[in-house]
């Protein structure tokens, strides 16, 4: 049989690997860069903020992950290897009980996830974390 | 309590808090044939905590040859230590004799001749042997089954596990965990673990759709006045490494602060040791524990490593008890005023010439087996070579179902997945169907064939080497490396993923794989639903039967460049 690109992916590895072989733009440095600029006014310190994801993902079209900054006002989430690094951002008030928030996100291949933490105060924290994205090993 | 210092110190000196470790003390007695099951038992029972420690058996019920690997490669941190030691290096490592029983249990060293003087290893009527002298010591000993149980054989898969189930239930364990048991999809998993007289446990299992606990993550005991919490961990990467369309609504994963959490949680309910029953694989275990803080003793599984003396990691005591049922971990602890205070550990070889057969536990395995015997018996062809599987490349058994699938399904290359189960067979000996199902038996065997790109190709094997050689061992999913037919290539270990592959060769031509042409590829084991072809077992069978006697030319075109 002729394999298409479409068979391969879920031949390989199940849909998880579709990025790894159609090999998607890459989303710049420079988008990324530009777009943690626009929301923190500059290039924030890297601390403070905690990223939830697993270390590989199970199926790269819903990756769960979660973000929390202790007193932060607003976290921005961004996919800094999909075509379109913007995820989204999540506010928060003085009615929520802590700054925590989880959602699921598409990853296209292995990438780091960046979150950054805007303070009430108007400081601002960043956190990255690699999510690698696989055709699946063969376990013992 | 003993301080983090005293624990730093080599694991010997740990253990002379309560005397030295029994291993070693039999071997120039075996080399002269006086080996007896005495000496493999002896244990001077210490302390008031016994644990015992089963793993990744992989349903072989019966004694068989296992040769452990010749090559055994880590990295990063992991780079020439234990588990990552093999042959001559193991022996001196360890303080072994070339020759000894101990060589020939953990080495791949003279493994032939040495396996026609020692015999066969395993078998759950002696394993059952020295349950019974353990719980004769101590009988409120715990029982811990570290997965990787009900699936490996011809019977298991025809039972759909029910066989193991059975034989495990019969030996009474105190809790288990998993990994291939998954393999036999959900609905199976449910309906065999109501029926378990004991916790199937799994703190990184949870539900996809809710984020939620799946199962139970510990069960607690009191064992000898001591509160003892008993933590699971499955395999972490199921839903990658297996097909996760057989348990869609589950997803695994290190969770290492889940861990962290339920270990708080068993101590603050009074749990004075804290054992971890995983099947993390033993890089994923000695990360966890440095990370993971309060964990005494982790009982590792899933990368099939033997090893004679715990590691330690700050506190925590890590023991790997090998597969197959090759082996057996007996460790006694003196828990006092809420620590540690000394242990005594020992590796026990099943070998199954020295420890006698329990009857009873003969009779219900030949009983599992009645229904299949004639099946399992069928000799179909005999080996001029060794057949085994175990190293970080090619082993003889996948260079023969690489050769299989390479001429029943007329491909140009061949893949066979790096399991780390699967038997061996000595030269001259059958082949029978036991055989070919102990390497091949599965729930997704269909053996395919398509056409892949040389670029495809050069990406699974990028993929690949990645979950075996990435230097953080939380992206590193056990097994081996995929063992290749009818193609070369040269592997650069310490390269990052995407350039530790180069060289790839098309055998049959002597040509550089061109990544823009197709090839015709023929592998089994595809994580994929629906995927068509033959099942390799009958593949397998229908190539040897073909061949008659099976002679294998090991394939030397995977180049190695390790560190």
């Amino acid at each position: 049989m002729q394999m298409t690109r479409r068979d391969l992916f879920a031949l390989a590895a199940g849909l998880a690997a579709a990025g790894l072989i159609s090999l998607p733009a890459d989303a710049s440095t420079d988008a990324v860069e530009a777009a943690i600029k626009e929301f923190a006014g500059g290039m924030p310190e890297t601390g403070g903020v905690d990223i939830g994801a697993p270390e590989i993902a199970e199926n790269g079209n819903t990756v769960p992950i979660e973000v929390f900054a202790d007193g932060a006002a607003s976290i921005m989430i961004l996919a800094a290897g999909n075509p379109n690094p913007g995820v989204g951002t999540f506010h928060f008030t003085e009615m929520s009980a802590e700054s925590r928030a989880s959602t699921r996100i598409r990853l296209a291949k292995t990438q780091d996830v960046v979150a950054v933490a805007k303070m009430a105060d108007g400081s601002t924290k960043m956190a990255r974390r690699e999510v690698k994205v696989t055709i699946g090993g063969c376990g013992g | 309590m003993l301080s983090r210092r005293d624990f730093l110190q080599a694991s010997f000196a740990a253990s002379a808090i309560v005397g030295a470790s029994g291993f070693g003390n039999w071997a120039r007695l075996a080399a002269q044939q006086r080996l007896t099951q005495e000496q493999l038992l002896d244990f001077e029972t210490t302390g008031n905590v016994t644990l015992v420690h089963l793993t990744d058996c992989h349903a072989h019920l019966k004694p068989v040859w296992f040769r452990e690997p010749s090559i055994n490669l880590g990295v990063g941190e992991a780079q020439g230590k234990p588990p990552h030691i093999s042959g001559k290096k193991f022996l001196d490592t360890y303080g072994l004799e070339a020759g000894s029983p101990e060589a020939y249990a953990l080495t791949s060293e003279d493994f032939v001749a040495l396996a026609r003087e020692y015999g066969r290893v395993g078998g759950f009527d002696r394993i059952s042997t020295v349950l019974k002298s353990i719980r004769a010591d101590r009988p409120d000993a715990l029982f811990l089954d570290g997965g990787d149980t009900w699936h490996g054989s011809y019977t298991a898969l025809k039972t759909a596990g029910q066989d193991m189930v059975n034989i495990m239930n019969a030996l009474n364990p105190d809790a288990m965990t998993s990994h291939w048991e998954f393999t036999y999809g959900i609905d199976r998993v449910k309906e065999i673990v109501e029926t378990l007289p004991f916790p199937f446990l799994g703190a990184n299992i949870f539900d996809n759709e809710w984020n939620e606990p799946a199962y139970d993550s510990h069960a607690m005991f009191e064992r000898g006045g001591v509160k003892v919490a008993v933590i699971g961990q499955a395999f972490p990467y199921l839903p990658i490494a297996n097909p996760r369309w057989m348990f869609p609504n589950l997803s695994f994963g290190i969770r290492e602060e889940r861990m962290r959490e339920v270990v708080d949680e068993v101590r603050a309910d009074g749990a004075e040791l804290v054992v971890l029953l995983s099947h993390n694989g033993f890089d994923v275990d000695r990360k966890m524990a440095s990370q993971v803080e309060g964990i005494d003793v982790i009982l590792s599984g899933h990368t099939h490593d033997a090893l004679p003396e715990p590691v330690q990691v700050g506190k925590t005591l890590i023991i790997a008890s090998g597969s197959h049922g090759k082996f057996v971990s007996r460790i006694d602890l003196d828990v006092r005023d809420g620590g540690v205070k000394g242990f005594k550990y020992r590796l026990i070889p099943i070998f199954s010439d020295v420890i006698q057969p329990d009857p009873e536990m003969t009779a219900l395995v030949d009983a599992e087996r009645a229904p299949f015997k004639a099946e399992l018996e069928e000799v179909i062809g005999t080996t001029q070579s060794l057949l085994y599987r175990r190293g970080n490349f090619n082993g003889t058994w996948d260079d023969l179902i690489c050769q299989a699938l390479l001429e029943e399904r007329e491909a140009d290359i061949a893949l066979s997945p790096g399991f780390r189960w699967g038997a061996s067979i000595l030269p001259g000996d059958p082949i029978t169907r036991e055989d070919i199902y102990s390497a091949t038996s599965m729930s997704y065997p269909n053996a395919y064939r398509s056409e892949m790109t040389g670029e495809l190709i050069h990406t699974i094997l990028e993929d690949v080497a990645d979950n075996l050689f990435n230097p953080d061992p939380y992206y590193q999913q056990g097994g081996d490396m995929v063992r290749v037919g009818g193609m070369g290539y040269t592997i650069d270990i310490s390269k990052p993923i995407g350039s530790r592959i180069t060289d790839m060769t098309l055998l049959k031509t002597g040509e550089k794989i061109d990544p823009a042409k197709s090839y015709v590829v023929s592998g089994w084991a595809s994580v994929n639903e629906g995927t068509e072809g033959p099942p390799i077992y009958d593949l397998v069978e229908q190539y040897i039967k073909r061949k008659g006697s099976i002679e294998i030319t090991p394939n030397t075109a995977v180049k190695t460049i390790a560190g």
